[in-house]
């Protein structure tokens, strides 16, 4: 069993106040959806839990599995089992996706040998072109693309708690089925994943079926409650919570 | 084939030069040089025969680097420490070792160090591949430095004949960290409708400074096309001429250049577009890491005559870390308003959100860095026109970037 346990965290963007005291645990085998509009600072939660520069913490903690997160550097809080699925995956040309999940592995301890056909294993499971693996990172790949190359790198990297920043953008909905189906595999079993979904829309959590849903703005969390918060909001949209 | 070597007096250099002028920084042209910290006078004259363990030595040096390669070379000719050692060929490709022949062509600037190389210089190297011949497996000229405080001269002369084809590797190796100057000049004539693919592999001791140049003159339909990997030296520099001559005249000028510690890498191109209809496409990339500086200097220039010609270049520099430096200065000169340039430049580290996004694969930052600069070289290495020798630079270069290499 792990657990991401935020607390009161508090993060500034230059001189900004962008998070103000988010509190949030999310375990294996549950998926949380958090929900804000455009500009509430959801994105920011993602970049501060994985340590992009430019993000300031101002206070309070995250851990995983009681290691401290925000004091190690970005690759260590994804080898100590945090995965962020990228909003706009980066395109890294010259860079092939074996080679960056062989490199990952190795820093694991894990046997990197064991890539190659994990990928091939996860890109039939995903309906991702095993072709994509051997090119370079998110060059030239479609929006949907993008997003089942996320997924697969989830799937072979294993993490314990993934954030999936906005997941369902740019996904049509054969690749959201597609995606959302993998996830729930991985949401279940002996070593089930944690998921933490942020999404502006409700349209990734008719397929994801999350377990609880927090309602987010003015950077923290306004309002926790079951899937019923996802038929408010789409009756009242964010003007319930946020003036 | 004939092989005739004629050779200068071994001895001290300091008279031999007391009135070769050698330019300073204030002239524009090598204002972000080395030059000043190079002295000809304090090294000797290569020995013109060297010992036949230098010459083995020198071979085994090739080897390693073109081993890799399938094809058995169709001529090969050893250079060791200036002298030429062995010169192999079969028709349709002739090596001709001679005396130095200098061409004076309108467009050539005066140079130092071209004048140093006419005057050390012991024997000339001239290529030539017959009209119409096609050779298949590639020209080998490999000059090695085997020996420590010499000036090295090699001078080379390339000519294809009209409507033939061939691949040119040169390489400037050592055989040891010796501290020497080599000062390589090759020249380069491509006839009407010939094609060369001219590999230049600079790859010589850290501890020895390089200034070369090649210039090419290229005839109606010709192609020449340039791979060039400027890895070895301390300061190294490289000027690299294309004379576009004939309309429909060809050049492509690809690039990879790679400095770590106190090393200089210091390029310059001129594409010159003298006839109609001509086009060049060059793309460099270069990466220092440590102190080591880079400077790329890039002109394009189109003479009025040159209706319809297209020109595209393109450089891009990584700094590697705080103490590296880079200056990318590209200019363009057009005299004819029918004409399409492109050109592109950039220096700077490596892209934050590419690091970042491996890092939250939970791949270490360094490993990030060096994914990304090896990719980032993929493009070039990619385009070598000769199989094996990508895959031999690949582990030099990731020396350099990890500082290892001495």
């Amino acid at each position: 069993m792990s657990e991401l346990v935020i607390d009161q965290l508090h993060a500034t963007v230059g001189e900004t106040p962008i998070l103000n005291g988010v509190t949030l645990t999310v375990r294996s085998g549950e998926v949380h959806a958090l929900m804000g509009p455009n500009g509430s600072g959801k994105s920011t939660l993602s970049n501060v839990l994985m340590g992009r520069t430019g993000y300031h913490v101002t206070g309070g903690t995250a851990t995983l599995d009681g290691v401290d997160l925000l004091g190690l550097p970005t690759w260590e809080r994804a080898q100590a089992g945090l995965f962020l699925a990228s909003q706009y995956p980066t395109e890294v040309p010259g860079v092939q996706l074996a080679d960056v999940l062989a490199a990952a592995y190795a820093a694991a301890g894990r046997d990197p040998e064991l890539v190659p056909e994990l990928m091939r294993d996860e890109a039939d499971v995903i309906g991702f072109d095993r072709a994509f693996a051997g090119r370079d990172l998110n060059v030239d790949l479609s929006g949907g693309e993008k997003k089942r190359n996320e997924t697969l790198q989830l799937a072979v990297l294993q993490p314990r708690i993934a954030i999936l920043d906005e997941l369902d953008s740019g996904l049509d909905v054969d690749a959201l089925r597609a995606v959302a189906r993998r996830l729930e595999a991985a949401t279940s079993g002996p070593a089930a994943l944690g998921v933490l979904a942020i999404t502006h829309y409700s349209r990734l959590l008719q397929e994801l079926h999350p377990d609880t849903v927090h309602i987010f703005g003015h950077g923290r969390i306004l309002e926790s409650g079951g899937p019923e918060l996802v038929d408010r909001l789409e009756g009242q949209g964010y003007s319930a919570w946020v003036a | 084939m004939g092989t005739t070597v004629e050779t200068g007096p071994f001895g001290h250099l300091a008279e031999d030069l007391a009135d070769l002028q050698l330019p300073t920084t204030d002239a524009e042209e090598w204002r972000y040089s080395r030059v000043a910290d190079i002295d000809p006078t304090r090294f000797a004259r290569a020995p013109v025969e060297p010992a036949l363990e230098s010459i083995s030595t020198a071979r085994a040096t090739i080897d390693d680097l073109l081993g890799a390669s399938t094809q058995p070379p169709s001529a090969t000719v050893v250079v060791v420490d200036g002298s030429v050692s062995a010169a192999e060929a079969a028709d349709p490709v002739r090596i001709d070792v001679h005396a130095v022949q200098t061409v004076q062509t309108e467009q050539a600037s005066p140079n130092a160090f071209a004048l140093l190389n006419e005057r050390l210089c012991s024997a000339q190297v001239t290529v030539t591949v017959d009209a119409q011949a096609r050779v298949v497996a590639p020209i080998v000229v490999a000059s090695v430095v085997t020996t420590d405080g010499v000036v090295v001269a090699p001078r080379m002369r390339i000519e294809l004949g009209a409507n033939s084809e061939a691949t040119l590797v040169e390489v400037h190796r050592s055989t040891g960290p010796s501290d020497s100057l080599v000062v390589p000049v090759t020249e380069v004539e491509v006839g009407r409708d010939a094609t060369l693919r001219h590999v230049l592999i600079q790859d010589v001791s850290v501890r020895s400074d390089v200034v070369g140049s090649v210039t090419a003159r290229v005839e109606a339909s010709g192609t020449y096309d340039t791979w060039i990997a400027a890895i070895g030296g301390r300061y190294a520099r490289t000027r690299v001429d294309c004379q576009l001559l004939g309309r429909g005249a060809d050049a492509r000028l690809v690039s990879l250049y790679a400095g770590g510690g106190d090393q200089m890498r210091d390029l310059r191109t001129f594409q010159d577009h003298l006839a109609r209809d001509t086009t060049s496409e060059l793309v460099f990339k270069g990466a220092v890491d440590g102190r080591a500086h880079a400077v790329y200097t890039g002109l394009i220039r189109i003479h009025p005559d040159a209706r319809g010609a297209n020109a595209e270049q393109s450089n891009r520099i990584m700094t590697l870390s705080d103490d590296a430096w880079a200056e990318s200065v590209p200019n363009l000169e057009i005299e004819n308003n029918d004409v399409r340039c492109a050109h592109a430049s950039t220096v700077g580290p490596v892209d934050a959100d590419q690091r970042f996004y491996l890092e939250t694969r939970g791949v270490p930052t360094e490993v990030a860095e060096r994914l990304i600069v090896a990719g980032f070289f993929d493009e070039v290495l990619d385009r070598c026109p000769v199989p094996g020798i990508a895959e031999a630079i690949r582990p030099t270069l990731a020396e350099l970037m990890s500082g290892d290499r001495t």
